[in-house]
């Protein structure tokens, strides 16, 4: 058995740091996405709701593997040649937006609906509605469950191995195959994981607490 | 009763309005007038139609038939009559609906600044000289959570002033409120009254509609059934829906 020393170390940490920058990625792409999918699902045209409706159904109904075979050969159908994390980028950030556009509509319809009718009592109109009134209150709303969607995101990030990009799980089995020691490679990935989500679920469960304290 | 400022002018009128919630008929054949200074109070029993009158007003509640026309403008689907219609009409909602996210000030300060277009400095004198005026003041920089209930029914009837409205709308402002703090609201109430404000006050406060009234009018099942002067509305009043109305809520008082 050879042992583990700096360089796995130091090649596993590589591997991390795309597991963080896809996760950045998926989440603000995602976020950005996802807020326009919220406010369409909310809107009052019908077909936009219908629409988005549709969207979130496909990205919740299938596996995020799926998505990512589909997004990484689908490009390549076109004949367009983009590095394997472009092509996951944009798969995550699809999957994102609809998980997301689906909590922040839960959110935005959690806001009671006085809200709305005293902006529109004062004359408000949809954009100063949403951006000054109804928007804060449905992210404040939403924090738990959107951290609880991130950690999900970095987790899910290690299936981006699948279409050969090279992230922490990937990093790990390289190593584990190098080094023959499974066990003690995957167990280090594993706590690095950990590490990061930990915190987010731990932030996530006290904002939730908190909220539940204020509502009372 | 106190003396008011009248036009024979009508500021708000409404003829024939219908409304109806899929298969139930909220509002019948709905005819009434309302002159610049006037004060109105809307009373009945619940799901009388009353708050659904009052919302319809400024469009809240969308009409079937019928026309509402408020200071000249009539009320029909596109926005601009709505939002002419609203920038004049104020209303006070039950429970408050302040913004929880903002405080005293920033409540009072937002309408105005975005739909009337005002400056920061303009919106805050205006916003500080209502707030003097529902004699809150000193709460400007405080959040709702963190003021009574009577305290943020005041702010809710400064927020509405500052936008100048030339009628404001109330729907049963102090039944979320607990007893001890009615007065102060419908001492606000009574101040914007005696200074001319035109109002349409859904409430069970017959106190308040006696001191405060040039009409008493009565809804039961969506329908107008009777409206007169408080003199007589509670004196001597016509329909026996009326005086068993009446007969319930005053014997609680």
């Amino acid at each position: 058995m050879i042992p583990i020393g700096a360089n796995e170390m130091l090649f596993l940490m590589q591997g991390l740091k795309w597991t963080v920058a896809l996760a950045a990625i998926g989440f603000v792409g995602g976020g950005v996405f996802g807020i326009l999918i919220a406010l369409a699902r909310t809107a009052k045209r019908k077909w936009s709701r219908t629409l988005t409706a549709g969207y979130i159904w496909v990205f919740q109904g299938t596996p995020l593997l799926m998505q990512l075979f589909v997004v990484y050969y689908g490009v390549a159908l076109f004949g367009l040649s983009i590095p394997a994390w472009v092509a996951v980028a944009i798969a995550f950030t699809l999957h994102a937006s609809a998980f997301l556009g689906e909590i922040w509509r839960g959110s935005i319809e959690a806001v009671p609906k006085g809200q709305t009718e005293a902006a529109n009592a004062l004359g408000l109109h949809y954009v100063s509605r949403m951006k000054d009134i109804i928007l804060p209150q449905a992210l404040k709303i939403s924090l738990p469950a959107t951290i609880g969607f991130l950690v999900q995101l970095i987790k899910g990030t290690s299936l981006a191995a699948i279409v050969g990009f090279i992230e922490l799980a990937r990093a790990g089995q390289i190593i584990s195959n190098q080094t023959y020691r499974p066990l003690l490679v995957f167990t280090i990935v594993g706590l690095i994981y950990f590490a990061l989500c930990w915190p987010l679920s731990r932030l996530g469960a006290r904002l939730e607490s908190r909220m539940a304290k204020a509502a009372r | 009763m106190l003396t008011s400022i009248q036009t024979d002018t009508p500021l708000i009128s409404l003829t024939k309005v219908e409304k109806w919630y899929g298969a139930f008929h909220a509002l019948k054949a709905i005819n009434l007038s309302v002159r610049k200074g006037e004060k109105i109070v809307l009373c009945g029993p619940s799901g009388s139609g009353k708050s659904t009158l009052i919302r319809c007003i400024n469009a809240l509640e969308s009409i079937q038939s019928g026309t509402i026309t408020v200071d000249g403008t009539t009320l029909d689907n596109n926005s601009t009559s709505i939002d002419a219609v609203r920038r004049e009409v104020g209303m006070v909602f039950q429970s408050f609906n302040l913004f929880p996210h903002m405080t005293v000030l920033e409540n009072c300060t937002l309408a105005p600044m975005r739909v009337r277009g005002a400056s920061k400095p303009d919106a805050e004198r205006i916003a500080r000289k209502y707030l003097e005026r529902v004699r809150i003041l000193d709460q400007a920089e405080k959040y709702p959570a963190q003021l009574s209930g009577g305290q943020q029914q005041r702010v809710a009837i400064a927020r509405a002033l500052c936008m100048e409205p030339n009628v404001m709308l109330f729907d049963e402002p102090t039944s979320a409120l607990d007893p001890e703090m009615v007065k102060e609201v419908l001492d606000t109430m009574i101040a914007l009254a005696v200074d001319g404000m035109t109002m349409i006050c859904v409430t069970h406060e017959m106190g308040f509609a006696r001191q405060v009234a040039d009409r008493v009018i009565f809804m039961a099942s969506g329908e107008i059934i009777e409206e007169a002067t408080p003199e007589v509305f509670f004196t001597a009043p016509q329909h026996p829906r009326t005086q068993a109305f009446l007969g319930e809520i005053l014997a609680h008082h």
